[in-house]
């Protein structure tokens, strides 16, 4: 299909969303990422039967404790979709960049930076 | 087990307000079960107040450890070494854990970061019910099996009161009747002997810290 997407975005596969932990997804907020998002299987669809839906929980775990923090917790989303619609995923990623761009970088980026100077 | 929440994290921030550098005990037993203060906990809760602090130009470094019970000494000595590095410790256990970290380590100040909440029931991941007070004077043997001090709301050693409403407690229609539960239990029991007989008010030894030694032991010295 050659598909273009944002080349800003860094893929990290697992094997179903339900591997994703809280603590991956806050942890790449905490090391300066300026957003994070989960593509999981259509919902109803997953392979492991509730994967993605945990997934879902997570991430809207997620998005509170940021808030509390004091950062958007918006930076973090989860999107669904199935595995044949390519084109979906490079719209999903261009939305999702778009959508951080809106919000600026995270303010926690030059903490992040600092630590990979020293 | 023991069921704790943990508390806001606005408290929490609070309570490290003027501390550069905490040490986060997390406890591997009830309180990681019931997914409140476990290793994984931890690790969320130091990220957080980590991130919090950067923004407030304020950074705090945030150790973490997680040790197998805070209510058994033995347990707690591989912390010796490390608090001397730190100015305050922040215990994700329950109120006894919290007390024992603070009693071996008096000099520190020593921080709770949950609510210890009930003594509880599992119901599925994430779901926990209160089902015991312990009050230390137990009569489920005469109730069926379902404990009237933590279920009825009045918590009545013998019941039921003028409230029971149809199955339900006056206090709310969706709140069942203890007593009622218990009736039911034990008609269908044929034990129904059992309602009839009087236990005496709680002598409220809740009122005291209570102190229980096995048979076979003795208190020792203090280690």
């Amino acid at each position: 299909m050659r598909l273009d997407y944002p080349s800003n975005i860094k893929i990290i596969r697992v094997p179903c969303t339900g591997k994703v932990d809280v603590m991956h997804l806050l942890g790449a907020i905490q090391k300066g990422a300026d957003g994070v998002y989960c593509v999981g299987c259509m919902e109803g669809a997953c392979h492991y039967n509730a994967g993605n839906l945990r997934a879902r929980e997570r991430v809207m775990h997620v998005q509170k404790l940021l808030e509390e923090v004091g950062i958007e917790g918006d930076r973090v989303r989860m999107y669904n979709l199935s595995s044949g619609e390519g084109p979906t995923f490079a719209a999903y990623a261009k939305e999702m960049t778009e959508h951080i761009k809106k919000l600026g970088p995270n303010p926690l980026k030059k903490w992040a930076r600092a630590k990979n100077k020293e | 087990m023991i069921v704790a929440k943990r508390k806001p994290f606005e408290e929490i921030k609070n309570l490290l307000k003027g501390y550069r550098k905490v040490l986060n005990v997390g406890c591997g037993t009830c309180v990681a079960v019931c997914l409140v203060g476990g290793e994984k906990e931890v690790a969320v809760l130091n990220a957080e107040l980590d991130m919090a602090r950067k923004l407030e130009e304020n950074p705090v470094e945030m150790g973490a450890i997680t040790v197998e019970r805070q209510c058994d000494m033995e347990y707690l000595e591989i912390l010796d070494s490390m608090v001397d590095e730190y100015e305050a410790l922040l215990s994700m256990a329950c109120g006894a854990g919290i007390q024992f970290l603070a009693e071996r380590y008096p000099a520190k100040p020593v921080l709770p970061a949950v609510d210890t909440t009930f003594l509880g029931v599992n119901q599925t991941v994430g779901w926990y019910e209160e089902r015991c007070r312990s009050c230390s004077s137990c009569v489920l043997g005469l109730t069926g099996g379902i404990c009237p001090v933590t279920m009825c709301a009045k918590g009545l050693y013998n019941g039921p009161c003028g409230g029971t409403n149809k199955g339900s407690c006056e206090i709310d229609k969706n709140q069942p009747c203890a007593w009622y539960q218990i009736y039911e239990r034990l008609k269908a029991q044929n034990r129904l002997d059992c309602i009839l007989e009087i236990t005496p008010p709680s002598e409220w030894q809740n009122q005291i810290p209570r102190t229980v030694i096995q048979p076979g032991y003795k208190k020792q010295e203090k280690k």
